[in-house]
């Protein structure tokens, strides 16, 4: 029962983010802030993560594939496939769901806790449409290329690995990311990059939208637009990767 | 003029608000008074649309709130200026910039326009030097100025306050309420203003409505209130050990 209350808030309150804005040129100022804020200040824990994990991805496969009737470019296919099928498009935002997510709950929670949006409904404006709309449209847009980005350093970070270790050769490595390489794979994962990006954000600001109370409140709405942000991302992890590659 | 018609309010079956009607008339500072818990911000909350009545009328000059659309409610949202309790200031933008917003949200002002209106704004409240600070570095007296200067950017029609002087020293308040009193007259606006301070009563209460229980128990002119037969009111306005001396003396001066 509870979850059916949620959904139908949800969708409404969704209708209410898509429609016409009051000022064309205000949304668009709010939409370079938002890219600024959700896709530039996430680029660091992004190539951070993805230079490390690309290395242990690599490291991984090279421990798994010690056997002589496997060719050593298998570690480059296998980091290739990890990296670009699940890793970069779904851990990454994973983590992109605890670092924004918590930011806009936590952001539009304050802002309901202290009248902000009551001040903005009073003057007339679309508080949702103005608060929300911004983050979803910025966070479609940037997502894809810092997908793209921890991509690119993952796989440098699995280079750098194999070369460091002695796992891999270097040539190895890139023959292995480059053998049999289907450039679905990529549109793939960009797919599910845009349903993520529009996930995180939209639970997360439906988290903060709705919170009502104090400081306390303002914590746990973060922690359930993270929790749930998260749990929804499987969930179409799961869908979208059966509908794109079964 | 705003028309509070045979407004009930309730939250999970019970009742807030209890067949609730007031005229508050234009270019008069309209209270509504009462103890905390009696419904007041309730009240207020329900004129402007942020709470939804169960039934009833809230009528701008005549056409009715209550039956309409959120772009209908727009246009009259658009002549209303609210000053929360809190100040409800945007804490990422600065003063200036606070009071500039509704401005570039619904006017096509060129930003020089803008700047030059919340200007005169500030000027308006004495804000002269804290233009570029924000929320965060100023007082709560001028957290009040600024959200009162906000509230007056776009002309209103109608002015709300919520307990404008909750939290600011006795004389903060007499300035705050001395401003408020001053706007209302100065551009001919319905102002309704929330409190349980009888400072403000006594200052700037033109209309009193006293609201007890989520019932209107009393109604009348500030220099009523001290006189007024009302038990419930006698218990509001007569709390402290000082105003029953007050009372007892006025009583002995009487006879």
């Amino acid at each position: 029962m509870n979850w059916f209350f949620h959904i139908g808030r949800y969708y409404i309150m969704m209708s209410r983010v898509f429609s016409k804005p009051e000022k064309w040129s205000i949304y668009r100022k709010q939409f370079i802030k938002e890219i600024d804020n959700l896709g530039l200040g996430s680029l660091g824990i992004v190539v951070i993560i993805s230079i490390f994990m690309g290395a242990v991805i690599t490291i991984q496969s090279a421990f798994g594939f010690e056997s002589p009737w496997i060719p050593l470019y298998a570690v480059g296919v296998a980091s290739r496939d990890s990296i670009v099928l699940e890793f970069s498009p779904t851990i990454v935002s994973l983590i992109l769901a605890g670092k924004v997510g918590s930011n806009i709950a936590s952001e539009i929670g304050t802002m309901r806790v202290t009248e902000q949006i009551d001040a903005l409904e009073i003057m007339g404006i679309n508080s949702k449409s103005y608060l929300i709309l911004p983050k979803i449209v910025a966070a479609v847009f940037i997502n894809p290329f810092l997908i793209v980005i921890s991509m690119f350093l993952a796989l440098l970070g699995g280079l750098i690995a194999g070369q460091m270790t002695g796992a891999v050769t270097h040539y190895e490595f890139i023959y292995g990311i480059q053998y049999d390489f289907r450039p679905f794979n990529v549109t793939y994962a960009l797919i599910k990059t845009l349903f993520f990006a529009f996930i995180i954000t939209s639970v997360s600001a439906y988290h903060g939208y709705y919170t009502q109370g104090g400081a306390l409140e303002v914590g746990k709405s973060s922690t359930n637009a993270v929790v749930y942000s998260s749990i929804v991302i499987l969930l179409f992890n799961f869908i979208l990767t059966q509908l794109l590659l079964s | 003029m705003i028309e509070v018609k045979n407004i009930y309010k309730s939250f999970n079956g019970k009742a807030v608000l209890k067949d609730i009607n007031i005229v508050f008339e234009r270019g008069k500072t309209n209270l509504i008074i009462g103890e905390s818990g009696s419904g007041k911000t309730v009240l207020m909350k329900t004129m402007v649309g942020l709470f939804n009545a169960d039934s009833g009328e809230i009528n701008y000059e005549g056409k009715n709130f209550i039956a309409m659309d959120f772009d209908h409610r727009k246009e009259i949202r658009k002549e209303i200026g609210m000053l929360f309790q809190g100040g409800a200031l945007f804490d990422s933008l600065t003063v200036e910039e606070n009071v500039m917003f509704p401005l570039g949200m619904f006017t096509n002002m060129s930003v020089a326009e803008q700047r030059e209106r919340a200007d005169f704004c500030l000027n308006r409240v004495n804000l002269k030097t804290a233009h570029k600070l924000y929320p965060a570095e100023i007082s709560g007296g001028m957290k009040k100025r600024v959200a009162i200067a906000r509230a007056i950017s776009m002309k209103p029609k109608y002015l709300f306050c919520d307990e404008p002087n909750s939290g600011l020293d006795p004389k903060t308040s007499i300035l705050i309420d001395n401003l408020i009193y001053e706007l209302t007259s100065e551009l001919n606006i319905t102002t309704i203003v929330i409190t349980h301070d009888m400072n403000s009563v006594m200052e700037i209460g033109d209309n009193i409505s006293f609201l007890y229980n989520g019932e209107i128990n009393w109604k009348g002119h500030r220099n009523d209130v001290m006189y007024a037969s009302s038990p419930e009111l006698n218990n509001f306005v007569y709390a402290s050990e000082f105003m029953k001396k007050l009372k007892s003396t006025m009583g002995n001066k009487s006879h």
